[in-house]
């Protein structure tokens, strides 16, 4: 237990010192992780939209399916991943096994399922208040389901967040296709393991407090520009 | 050019919800250039027919025959509660002039200055950058019609759409109903409220369960009601 | 449609700012610009600080960078075998015997051997500490059925281990379920497991002298010749894998084995003992 109280002044002396590597540690899991969230964004909003409006058959299933990849295991994508990238893969070519784009393409896929899942939800509720009215302007479906995109962008702002939280905090995936290199592909979570394994349990604490409050100050931070954009919105 | 959609035959239309049957058997024409009320207590299904001939919804039985196939483009239609997106008021306007295909991608400036009109027609010009959720009811309803206005339909569908306003509200909306069938927009609404009907009306389609229980011009119709219905609900004894 | 366009707008300049700020990251190779080289090693090495040490040196020689992924002797070698990795520096070599012999590796040299001890708690209930002979001290903890933990993920000191028991006449699986048990983890692990269970443990010295997590361990057996373990460095077949980085490759073993580099290893010291002892010798 005296480890916890070790690992928390640990904790405050690295932020305090401003330990460059800290930093560039921190600095690369927000990179990997904002950007794999962005890409991952990008399509999984249009894509939950999509299925929010859409009506064909099996559409309940695929609803299922995407529900359910919510909860895919990371270290199993970074395995899949790594067998992809892997030199004796189909995607060996590309050169990007154990370097931060395959840490970034893993995480992607891994936020997709949470982002596109959260976003048909929003819009399929959403979508009950505004139906009659877009159908009745002439809306195309994919002209309704941009406003609706934009209408609800600042629950989907939350959406995206979730999809953060569990980017930044995963570390199966990461430390399968990035390798944990020090300097290169060793991210706040990967470093975590790696002090835990040397028996460096105060460390690990620290890191684990700093990463903690990071996560905590950007919830925090969406949280207010949410509150205020609300306010001024409507 | 497209031909004109009206004048609208209805002829049988029926309408079954599950088990329940919300309209029989209701057939009128509807002529160009008039204001017509659907009148009636509520559950009779004013807003049911109204979404049929809107093509919200799909009739059980029976039909309906615009003049020209072209229909939708032409209609219009403003609800109880007005939809608002979350942006400016006449950003909603210009959001509905782009999805109405009646403008080409570039036409940017043509489609802020018909929203633009649209507001001041409707004496919302101060309000135009105001995020339209943050305005009141009667003023969202007003940047509703205001919507449908700079679309020119020939046909209005409104229903009940002072139902939760105001009496300042209330009269400033038939103001605005006024004026767009002045401007050649034919109107069928629907109210609950004998006053609004007596103050808009040029022909009433009363509807009592889902029936077509009387159809006549205004000034007979409040004169002398022909159906022992409609007559009750005049007198204020008919609710449901 | 113009709040639509300043939206995208919008997208892109994130977009924009967020590629540059990773170019602009020192290490992350987004545009590829710098020299490097992956190392495939293990473990042990790799928590034994060692590469913290030598790797800035040989970079300040020569420029590139060397990124080492750490994983167990079995892994590192399927890693390599996969052509995931340029160069192998792992401890096993019967393995990586095996690994040139089936061609996936080329110019294989001994670089340095450091060695394993064996932990445990200081009430020694299989009464070893003190002792020279690693094959007596493991008969006396089966015989006494200590409890002991094993790495059992077929690492080069899981494989070391392995040999350990079979010399000395035991099959340490017939303890499986009651005093030998397997973590199925590296070195760090398999210690915090030990610690944890007052168990007695194999080890190499690297880890065990960096590990800070010890409880009630201590040093009860080394010194026995058969403990020193033999690292050895091999290039990546480029035969097999032709984009494998050969020139790179080379200079990081020709420095590996060059009187520099050899001195640089003796270097290292953790507490003021010597890790590693390099034992390169030029041959034919």
């Amino acid at each position: 237990m005296s480890e916890i109280s070790q690992g928390l002044a640990q904790a405050f002396g690295l932020v305090a010192a401003a330990d460059p590597q800290l930093l560039s540690i921190i600095w690369l899991s927000l990179a990997v992780s904002g950007t794999a969230v962005m890409v991952a964004a990008l399509f999984a909003l249009p894509f939950g939209a999509w299925l929010a409006l859409a009506r064909f058959p099996g559409r309940q299933s695929l609803i299922a399916l995407l529900n359910g990849m919510m909860g895919l295991p990371p270290v199993v994508i970074g395995l899949l991943i790594y067998l992809l990238l892997s030199r004796a893969g189909p995607l060996g070519p590309l050169g990007i096994l154990f370097t931060p784009a395959a840490m970034m393409l893993a995480q992607a896929l891994l936020t997709f399922p949470i982002i596109a899942a959260l976003a048909r939800q929003v819009i399929e509720d959403a979508w009950v208040e505004y139906r009659e009215q877009l159908i009745s302007l002439n809306a195309s479906q994919w002209q309704s389901a941009k406003a609706l995109l934009w209408d609800m962008r600042f629950t989907l702002l939350t959406a995206v967040l979730a999809g953060f939280g569990r980017a930044i905090a995963e570390v199966g995936a990461v430390m399968i296709v990035g390798g944990n290199i020090d300097g290169v592909t060793r991210v706040m979570t990967t470093a975590i393991a790696l002090e835990t394994s040397k028996g460096d349990l105060a460390l690990a604490l620290a890191l684990g407090m700093v990463l903690i409050a990071l996560v905590m100050i950007i919830n925090g931070v969406a949280q207010l520009i949410k509150a205020r954009a609300m306010k001024q919105y409507g | 050019m497209a031909k004109a959609i009206l004048p609208l035959h209805v002829e049988g239309l029926a309408y079954r919800a599950g088990e329940a049957t919300v309209l029989r058997d209701v057939s009128f024409r509807v002529e160009a250039g008039t204001r017509n009320i659907v009148l009636g207590p509520n559950g009779a299904g004013k807003s049911v027919l109204l979404r049929l001939l809107h093509g919200l919804l799909t009739p059980s039985g029976g039909s309906f025959l615009w003049s020209d196939s072209n229909v939708r483009r032409v209609q219009a239609m403003v609800f109880q509660r007005p939809v608002m997106l979350r942006r400016s008021a006449r950003a909603n306007i210009e959001f509905a002039l782009q999805v109405s295909g009646q403008f080409a991608a570039g036409e940017i400036r043509q489609i802020r200055r018909k929203a633009g009109d649209a507001l001041q027609r409707v004496g919302l010009a101060a309000l135009a950058e105001r995020p339209a959720r943050l305005c009141s009811g009667g003023e969202q309803q007003r940047i509703a019609l205001a919507r449908a206005w700079a679309l020119q339909p020939e046909l209005l569908f409104l229903d009940e759409p002072s139902a939760s306003l105001d009496p300042a509200a209330t009269r400033a909306i038939e103001e605005i109903i006024r004026a767009m069938h002045a401007a050649g927009t034919t109107i069928v609404m629907t109210t609950h409220d004998l006053g609004q009907a007596k103050r808009l009306a040029e022909r009433v389609l009363f509807l009592h369960q889902g029936r077509l229980v009387e159809d006549a011009a205004a000034a007979d119709f409040f004169r002398q009601p022909q159906s022992p219905e409609a007559a009750a609900f005049m007198k204020g004894e008919l609710l449901w | 449609m113009v709040k639509h366009f300043a939206n995208l707008t919008r997208r892109f300049i994130i977009g924009g700012i967020a590629t540059s700020v990773l170019a602009a990251t020192p290490g992350l190779p987004v545009f590829a610009q710098e020299k490097f080289i992956v190392v495939a090693s293990t473990t042990s090495t790799e928590d034994s600080g060692l590469f913290k040490y030598l790797l800035p040196i040989f970079k300040a020689k020569t420029g590139i960078d060397v990124r080492v992924v750490a994983q167990g002797t079995g892994q590192a070698l399927a890693t390599a075998r996969k052509g995931d990795a340029d160069v192998v520096f792992v401890h096993d070599r019967v393995a990586e015997q095996k690994f040139v012999d089936e061609g996936f590796g080329i110019d294989r040299r001994e670089v340095m051997y450091n060695d394993f001890v064996i932990v445990g708690p200081q009430a020694d209930p299989a009464k070893i500490a003190g002792g020279k002979d690693v094959l007596e001290a493991l008969k006396k903890i089966a015989a006494g059925a200590a409890p002991f933990t094993s790495r059992g993920d077929k690492s080069g000191t899981h494989a070391a281990e392995l040999r350990y028991w079979k010399q000395a006449e035991i099959d340490p699986q017939t303890g499986r379920s009651s005093w030998y048990r397997e973590t199925g983890s590296g070195m760090g692990p398999t210690l915090n497991t030990a610690s944890a269970m007052d168990a007695y443990a194999f080890t190499d010295r690297g880890t065990w002298l960096s590990f800070k997590n010890r409880g009630d361990l201590v040093i009860v057996v080394e010194g026995d010749t058969r403990l020193f373990n033999q690292y050895g460095v091999m290039l990546v077949n480029p035969a097999k894998h032709p984009h494998v980085k050969k020139e790179l490759g080379m200079q990081f073993i020709e420095w590996l084995t060059s009187p520099a580099g050899q001195a640089a290893i003796a270097g290292y010291k953790i507490e003021g003992q010597q890790l590693f002892f390099p034992n390169y010798k030029k041959t034919g």
